[in-house]
This record gives C-alpha cells, structure tokens and sequence, in this order.
C-alpha cells in the first residue's frame, strides 16, 4: 500500500471524528488531529481502534501515546502493516 | 426574597405519545402505549408487555450528531436528552451561541441508571478481556449524571448541572429541587426532568420481585390497571419528560408563554420505621409529604382540585387513596378528582414523576382531566374511601385551579408539588 492510498484509508476513518470538516478536506502529513480537526481528545482512543480494526492490526499503548498528528500515525500503521 | 416560579416549556417521550402533540392526544383520548413486548417473552419474564416510547431513526438524527449516535446504547440519554431539548424549544430558548455559557441556566435530570445496555456491552467486553476495545463512551454512557451532561453541553448550561436519583419520585423531586433553587434566587432558570431506560436490564429486577402483572400477556392495553379490583402489578414503562421553570419575573420579561406556577412542594422520607421498608411506605411520611408541600404552597387542603396521583396499579393502590384521605382530611364526594397516567403508559420509573408532571402542566394549561383507564371495576377498598364520581373514565373539560402532583419511590421517599393555573 503506498503512502496516498494509506493517508486516504485514514483519512475515513478520522472523518467522523474530525469537527472541523474543512481542514478534513486539506489533510496532510503535518495534520494534527487536535489542533487542526478539532477532535474531541477522548476520541483518539475510537481513531485507534478503528485503524486496529481496518488494518487488522494490534497497537499497544506507547505506540498510541505517540499517534496524535497524520504523520506519527501513518508511521505506526506502516510498521505494522 | 423569594422569586414566584413558572413554568414556561414542556417536552415529553412517553410509551403513548413522543412529544407533547401526540402525548397531549393521547391523554385526552385515553390512549395506550402498553405493548406486548417479544424481547421480554423470548428472556422468559413472567411479565411480557411494557411501555417503550417510539423513537424513530430520524428523530434520533435530529437530536444528536452522527458521532454521537456511535456507539450510543443508553435508551435513558436518548429519551432525556430528546425531551429536554424540545422542553427547551418549547419554552422559546435557544442553545448558548458562545464561548461564555450561561451562568445563570442549569439542570437537575433525574435518573435511576445510565446506559444499562452501554453497561452490559462494557462488561462482556471486559470479562472477555476486551477493555481495549470498549471505546471512549462507556463513561459518558454509564455514569448516572450522563443525562445532565449531555443536555447541559447541548444548551450551554453555566449554572448548576446534576441528576438526582430518588426511584419512583426522581422526577417530581427534581422539579421540587430545580423549584427551590429558582425561588431561592441561585438560578434564574432550570431544566427540571427525569428519564429511565427501556429494556430487560432494567425491568428484571422487579419481575424477579413479581411486582409486576403476568396476568395480562395477551392482553396489553388492559394490563395496567391502577385502582382497579383486579389490579395485579406494575407494567414495567420507560421515557422521560422535562419542564423549563423560570422566576416569574425573567418569563415575564422575556414575554414567555407560561404554562402554570409552581405553588410549593416538599420531598421527605419516612425513615423505613413504622409501616415503611425499603420497598413499602411509612403512611405517615406520605401525609406529611403532602400536607407539608401545601403548607408549602401556602394553601387549604379544601383548593386542591385534582390530584393526578402516582397509583402504580399493584395492591397498594388503596392505602396511597387512604392517605390522601387522610392527608387532605376529605373524602367520599368531598375528595378532588384523581387520576393516573399509569394506566396508558405503565410505570415509568425514574422517568414516571417527570412524564407525570408534564401531563399534570397540560391538564391544568388546557383545563382538562385526563381518563383513568382499565378501573371499571373499582377497587372497593377505594369505593370505600371516596366516591367513584372522583375518578373519572372519560375526559373531563372543566375549569380549575389547583392541581396536587405526588410519586413515592422505593427507599421509602416522596415528593409531593402543587401547581397553580396561570393567570395573565
């Protein structure tokens, strides 16, 4: 899977989540789920698990910790994938 | 100084009406929300029928966002947030449009549980050492004060925010509280309300206890039965219903529409001494409760017009009439008329007093007096005590003024509140 199809696949996923809609649209790598999509903080947990159920995969807790921006979780993604 | 307290906005999510338009219809004509219910046969309850009020997929979506209807497994915060919001619409108010809530709104929404369902879901989820996966909304869901919350984030509440939890008189004790905290001078305006869930979880207990009947399975809309002879239990109900008060002072400024007044209330316990346990009523404290509350109201026991009462229809039916005989000190053709909304809607528990306090609003607001149902045959125990002509069978379109509301509730506790037609 490259880089465009994994950050569209995300991107899914975060859009229930992401209140501001418009910054939804203009996702990169720099995004930052809570400064820039607005999303509730106790939300990320719903993002994770719904990336462990999409991908079939299992993040522990450290790793999760880390997954705040698009960047450091297309990094968690791609090492387990 | 004390503030004069009206109130100015009803919303309602009843077995037999969701909304005020059709709760308002079906009261006046009678009608039953008491369903047979296959969930509860397929489980095996000795009682198969129960109240559930309707709630479709695109009221839903009107009152909650798509991310919050998620993962939502909680029928209390669906039917308490859908009733205070349209209590909110209702009285002419809109949600804080700012960063700065209002300091001056809040709310008391009573409940019993939160989220039983979402509580269910959670624990399978973590006996099968699943915690990881039991989502963000297990605490939002299942902490009783999840009601409040909700309905407190969506309206921009700055002033006081809980849920109280007092059984079967939740709802009337939070209109009492909301009452008392409005007349004090410590909110200008509260959300006063009460919701209980729906479902085998929350009905099993008391069909456990065989308080409710498993007489009328194939029979649904006779089964609630309040003051009847073959009375036989409670039809387990679930809803919620909420009432906007303000001081009379801020409706009138705002030139809302007001409903009614509330004249006074009290809420006690009769300390399961004497006659009173944990699940039966110390007879004295209900006596109290009422006369008190009119004390309260500063009025004569001989102004109560109607009683709209809280009659479960179980065999204890008789002894809350005995004290309101003995309370009131009147009876046979002497006593108000009375009537209870158990027999469309079954017994909502910590949803009842609430649903129970709009409709006695809407009795007083239009000037009519909704039907008993299912006591053809009168309880004799009741005949006994006060004339039949008291309990009306049909609806009665009739001027009056004051109107007496009580719900008692397991813990031995009780609230009573008196309510006054409005005048311009």
């Amino acid at each position: 899977m490259d880089k465009a199809e994994l950050l569209n696949k995300l991107k899914d996923i975060i859009s229930p989540y992401a209140q501001d809609k418009e910054a939804l649209e203009h996702i990169s790598e720099d995004t930052d789920f809570i400064g820039d999509l607005k999303m509730n903080s106790a939300n990320l947990v719903d993002v994770v698990l719904d990336i462990e159920e999409e991908f079939k995969i299992e993040i522990d807790n450290e790793s999760m910790e880390k997954m705040l921006t698009v960047k450091a979780a297309l990094e968690v993604i791609s090492a387990k994938i | 100084m004390t503030n004069r307290v009206v109130v100015t906005g009803l919303g309602v999510v009843a077995p037999n009406g969701v909304g005020l338009p059709d709760f308002s219809h079906a009261l006046k004509n009678g009608i039953s929300g008491i369903k047979h219910d296959p969930q509860l046969q397929q489980l095996l309850f000795s009682c198969q029928i129960a109240g559930k009020p309707d709630i479709t997929e695109e009221l839903l979506k009107h009152y909650f966002t798509e991310l919050e209807i998620r993962n939502l497994n909680s029928t209390g915060i669906v039917y308490g947030v859908i009733a205070g919001m349209e209590a909110w619409k209702d009285a002419g108010l809109s949600p804080v449009n700012s960063d700065e809530p209002d300091w001056n709104s809040g709310t008391i929404f009573g409940a019993g549980t939160s989220g039983i369902d979402k509580f269910r879901e959670a624990i399978y989820k973590i006996d099968d050492l699943q915690i990881r996966k039991i989502g963000s909304t297990v605490v939002a869901q299942t902490m009783n004060s999840g009601v409040s919350a909700l309905l407190a984030g969506k309206l921009g509440l700055g002033n006081q925010v809980t849920t109280n939890s007092s059984a079967c008189a939740t709802g009337t004790e939070s209109l009492i509280m909301a009452f008392d905290r409005i007349r004090s001078g410590a909110a200008t305006r509260m959300l006063a309300g009460s919701t209980s869930d729906s479902g085998p979880y929350i009905w099993g207990g008391f069909d456990a206890m065989k308080v409710c009947t498993y007489k009328h399975n194939e029979e649904p809309e006779k089964g609630s039965r309040p003051m009847s002879a073959t009375a036989s239990g409670f039809v387990p109900g679930s809803g919620a219903g909420a009432l906007v008060l303000e001081s009379l002072d801020v409706a009138l400024h705002r030139g809302a529409r007001i409903y009614a007044e509330v004249l006074g209330g009290h809420v006690n316990s009769g300390g399961q001494r004497g006659t009173g346990t944990m699940t039966a009523p110390n007879s004295a404290a209900v006596q109290r409760c009422i006369t008190m509350s009119m004390a309260d109201a500063g009025i004569q026991s001989s102004e109560v017009e109607v009683i709209n009462a809280h009659l479960t229809a179980t065999s204890k039916d008789a002894l809350e009439i005995e004290n309101w005989v003995a309370a009131l000190g009147r009876s046979g053709t002497n006593f108000p008329y009375i009537n209870s909304i158990k027999g469309m809607t079954g017994h909502c528990i910590s949803g009842s007093g609430s649903i129970e306090c709009v409709a006695a609003v809407l009795e007083l607001n239009e000037q009519f007096i909704f039907p008993n149902l299912n006591c053809e045959d009168l309880n004799p125990d009741i005949e006994a005590l006060i004339s039949p002509s008291c309990i009306p069978g049909v609806c009665l379109h009739t001027n009056f003024e004051i109107l007496a509301k009580a719900s008692f509730g397991f813990g031995d506790v009780n609230a009573c509140v008196i309510l006054k037609r409005y005048h311009k």
